[in-house]
């Protein structure tokens, strides 16, 4: 499929995709139309042009920028390359290229590559994850490894994100949330947190931008989970969410009373937990019609943010479905500012730049 | 016969694999969804509209997607590419033409009168080779003198376009004032036309009596030898009554029957009703080829579609056409249209669904377009489940995240043994590369008790190898997924045994312990690795089995030995020998002690 496993924003004009399931997987950056004429409401009419791209080996697994000219990438082949978008000539290159960043043991099955499944970046350094249950520590200058942690997961490693700059939170397909130290040499988790009942993989993470200790998860049975890591080893609360596999999740980095998720089933929701919405005006959404309110059951009890409250009856959640026609799976999106990208199995990227209008 | 070897080369449909079509394949997907996912319910006119409306968004479709090709024909610097994109755009254009005329004919099924109309717009939007000397024509400083002048007025009348011939032709009337009157003429005659309307304004019958007012005011004109002095104008008179060979003089401006058909129509008999289309349509064919040339695939096509042979239409674009998208996606909507009727084939389904699965099977064929193809086969009620449960299980499986998708198809449709074999192919490859917790996950979502059972076994062994279980975290956080097969219940109870253990809770530990043996959890070739786990618990200083348990232990212990005793191997194994030596010993010392505790009167 030409369409995206993921996608990042920056600067809120260009964006770059990755393709999977094609003979021939292709990176590619796009800009994201802002030449286009600004019409009576002053909505964009420009489209989305591609700016360069170039090929890649391998299914595009995840992607993000590690600063304004290179893009780390993930491959099903087990491979992470970093490429750089030279602005002049726009063109892409391949920068710098760990091979079987990702394998299994035996060398013989499997032509011994591992599909890298996540890569999270904070520059300069990068953080991979694969089906192999390796984490790997790059630095973007350097050639080898900074740190590897063998086995660190009998099951996959389905996502990675930065808790603190030394510390990163893992989910795998054994429904288990890990917090990872890297400042201490041992190759165990510091601490493990579990779903409670059936152990749903979990597909995504992320976290809270300001407060750290609010993290997000969405598992294979299309549930929402928030946790908060201070305390208790459970989710504060689940959300059911999607009908299908929640593919990713991620809060709104400038406004994080705003998350978005997108799934198998064809949808993207954007939850906005922010106070008083019954004062808010709704949201006029060029496809979004339909609204639910929903309000959450928690588990424990927590009051500082939104998204911990514990109040069914005053706290509601404004959630919108901001796909119209859906038929495919959403596999990936990215936001900005007030800037939208995904792309969905049909081959077919969106850009929606009015979020909050 | 022996001798008579043929190779046959096989190859892939290439078709599916050009990029601009993918296009093409992804909209129409969208599209065919939508159609079969609306009101039924709507009746009449709006219903039919509705179906206009899909029929439009299909042409729109095929036209975007002739404008990428034009585009990647033009940009390509591949001569054979720049010919197989060529080669695409013809056929695309050929395929809206013979749409657009379905569309008019069966989904719109326009009656005597707008039908008129609605060939007259097929026919200037599709013969567009005179388009470009239209243009030079009108864009030059002084018309009338280009030396086109003439054709391009020609093709105006040729079809139906009124105003903008009058337009030319007033220009010419200016710059020659000689011909004004036989222009003022003219120029009333085509301005007095009557044509056919959209609405209810006017009826058959008096749209006919008008016509016939105005055909004889033109012959009037024709014989009195108004316009003899300037042949260009007396042969559009001529066309104007729908003189047959003048029609055909103008022959190259036509280029083909078709628009001869409708211009002859539009001229002698603008109220033609749809059934009777089909002797004009023959007999124009006749006259335009003229024995020259023979009719081409494309126009018998079309030809079928004038005679309303839908089924003929269909059977002959199957032939001529490489790949099933037009057939199947153009039968569907006649489908629901509840045009065809069922015309059932050899083996039972109707034509549609027979069409429809080839076109999802081709689909099927494409490394990553079968997401499409699942969609087409749910809505072919008969075939539709078998041939998909055929085919995805063929799908390769190359990263976890594929098989999750494929997963997630099956499931929604309750396709369990396609669950349980792709779950039981991944979890295999996760067990051979040695992810036990993958292994497990797979297992457990496929509710696999068998490989559940396998993969513990597998744990089991390792720690009978090494003397400590890996992947800690995987076994202590089973959670409720234990249940799933004894032997995972068994691994689980035993590490927390070994836990329990670990944290000197002993008296649990070994009620544990126990557990596991009388309930019969554990499986008889572990039994002697827990009776040796028990003899640090009978050693202890402090006594932690009681009686009952002591006896219970040596039964286990005997009922382990006495399966044992014709196994030479036991006397041969000193180690073995030793063991349940050590056992006994223990067993009776702590049945000794315990007796006496347990008889001892406490304080007195």
């Amino acid at each position: 499929w030409r369409p995206p496993p993921a996608a990042s924003l920056q600067p809120p004009d260009v964006f770059a995709t990755g393709s999977w399931d094609n003979e021939d997987n292709r990176i590619s950056l796009w800009s994201a139309g802002d030449l286009g004429n600004v019409g009576l409401n002053g909505e964009y009419h420009g489209e989305p042009h591609l700016l360069c791209d170039i090929q890649h080996n391998g299914d595009v697994m995840d992607m993000q920028f590690l600063d304004q000219e290179r893009i780390v990438v993930a491959s099903s082949t087990g491979t992470v390359t970093i490429f750089r978008h030279h602005q002049n000539n726009q063109t892409l290159s391949a920068n710098l290229r760990w091979e079987k960043a990702h394998h299994h043991v035996d060398q013989d099955t499997s032509c011994g590559g591992a599909a890298c499944t996540g890569v999270v970046c904070n520059n300069p350094e990068i953080v991979t994850v694969g089906e192999d249950g390796r984490i790997n520590l790059f630095r973007a200058d350097q050639k080898d490894a900074v740190r590897t942690i063998d086995n660190a997961d009998s099951s996959t490693l389905h996502a990675v994100t930065f808790l603190r700059t030394t510390e990163i939170l893992t989910v795998n397909s054994i429904g288990q949330l890990k917090i990872w130290d890297l400042r201490q040499q041992r190759n165990e988790p510091s601490q493990i947190f579990s779903l409670a009942g059936d152990r749903v993989p979990l597909h995504c993470v992320d976290r809270h931008p300001n407060q750290q200790h609010i993290v997000a998860t969405g598992g294979q049975d299309g549930m929402l989970s928030i946790w908060d890591i201070r305390q208790g080893t459970m989710p504060v609360s689940l959300l059911n969410a999607h009908e299908a596999e929640m593919w990713e999740v991620h809060f709104h980095p400038s406004n994080p009373d705003h998350l978005f998720t997108c799934s198998e089933d064809g949808s993207l929701w954007h939850w906005d937990a922010s106070t008083n919405v019954s004062e808010k005006p709704s949201f006029l959404h060029q496809g979004g019609r339909s609204t639910t309110y929903l309000s959450h059951s928690t588990i424990n009890q927590s009051v500082v943010s939104a998204w911990l409250s514990n109040d069914p009856t005053k706290d509601r959640m404004e959630i919108t479905n901001l796909i119209p026609n859906q038929t495919l799976s959403v596999n990936s999106l990215d936001v900005l500012g007030s800037c939208l990208v995904y792309g969905t199995d049909a081959e077919a990227i969106y850009v929606n730049r009015q979020l909050f209008a | 016969a022996p001798g008579s070897s043929r190779v046959f080369v096989v190859r892939r449909d290439q078709d599916i694999y050009i990029q601009t079509l993918r296009k093409l394949f992804n909209e129409s997907h969208g599209i065919f969804m939508g159609l079969q996912r609306s009101e039924e319910e709507l009746a009449g006119k709006s219903r039919k509209a509705q179906l206009v409306q899909v029929s439009k968004n299909y042409r729109s479709v095929i036209r975007a997607c002739m404008e990428d090709m034009h585009q990647a024909a033009v940009s390509t610097r591949d001569p054979a590419l720049q010919g197989q994109y060529s080669t695409q755009v013809s056929i695309l254009s050929a395929m809206e033409l013979i749409w657009n005329l379905c569309e008019i004919l069966f989904v719109e099924a326009a009656a005597a009168g707008p039908l008129l109309l609605r060939l007259l717009d097929w026919v200037r939007l599709h013969v567009c080779d005179v388009d470009s000397m239209v243009r030079e024509v009108l864009s030059s400083e002084n018309p009338s003198k280009h030396k086109l002048f003439w054709n391009v007025v020609d093709v105006f009348v040729l079809q139906g376009r009124m105003d903008e011939a009058r337009h030319l032709l007033s220009k010419e009337a200016t710059a020659n004032p000689t011909s004004m009157n036989m222009y003022k003429i003219l120029d009333d005659l085509m301005k007095k036309m009557p044509m056919p309307t959209l609405g209810n304004t006017q009826t058959l019958t008096e749209l006919e009596l008008k016509w016939q007012h105005w055909h004889e005011e033109c012959q009037r004109f024709l014989q009195d030898g108004t316009f003899a002095s300037n042949p260009h104008m007396e042969s559009i008179c001529k066309i104007l009554l729908g003189d047959e060979d003048a029609i055909l003089e103008k022959r190259e401006l036509m280029t083909t029957w078709y628009h001869f058909l409708v211009t002859r129509l539009l001229y002698s008999h603008p109220t033609v009703k749809p059934m009777e289309l089909r002797f004009y349509a023959q007999s124009s064919m006749d006259m335009f080829l003229g024995g020259e040339s023979s009719p081409e695939p494309l126009d018998m096509i079309l030809m079928a579609a004038f005679e309303f042979e839908m089924h003929q239409v269909i059977k002959e674009c199957s032939i001529v056409l490489s790949n099933w998208w037009f057939v199947a996606h153009l039968t569907d909507l006649l489908d629901h249209c509840k045009l065809l009727q069922s015309h059932n084939l050899y083996f039972g389904s109707n034509m549609r669904e027979f069409l429809l699965l080839e076109y999802a099977s081709g689909l099927f064929s494409h490394h990553s377009l079968w997401q499409l193809g699942v969609d087409y086969f749910d809505h072919c009620p008969e075939y539709g489940r078998v041939y998909l449960e055929l085919h995805i299980e063929r799908i390769p499986l190359s990263t976890e995240q594929k098989a999750l998708k494929v997963l997630r198809i099956c499931e929604q449709r309750q396709m369990h043994e396609q669950v349980r074999s792709i779950c039981k192919i991944m979890a295999m490859k996760a067990l051979r590369n040695n992810r036990l917790g993958s292994a497990l996950s797979w297992s457990i979502r496929a509710k696999d008790a068998a490989f559940a059972t396998l993969i513990s076994d597998r744990f089991l062994k390792d720690y009978c190898e090494r003397g400590c279980f890996s992947d800690l975290d995987l076994i202590d956080n089973l959670g409720p997924s234990m249940l799933l097969s004894d032997r995972l219940t068994f691994l689980g109870k035993y590490r927390e045994f070994h836990r329990l253990y670990g944290e000197k809770r002993f008296p649990e530990a070994a009620r544990l312990l126990l557990t596991l043996m009388t309930a019969h959890i554990a499986p008889c070739s572990f039994w002697m690795t827990l009776l040796t786990d028990a003899l640090p618990l009978l050693e202890q200083k402090e006594i932690i089995f009681s009686a009952e348990q002591t006896y219970e232990l040596m039964r286990c212990l005997e009922d382990l030995t006495a399966g044992n005793v014709d196994k030479q191997k036991l006397q041969e194994d000193d180690v073995e020998t030793t063991k349940v030596e050590m056992l006994r010993l223990a067993l009776a010392r702590n049945l000794a002690r315990v007796i006496v505790k347990e008889g001892t009167v406490e304080g007195s």
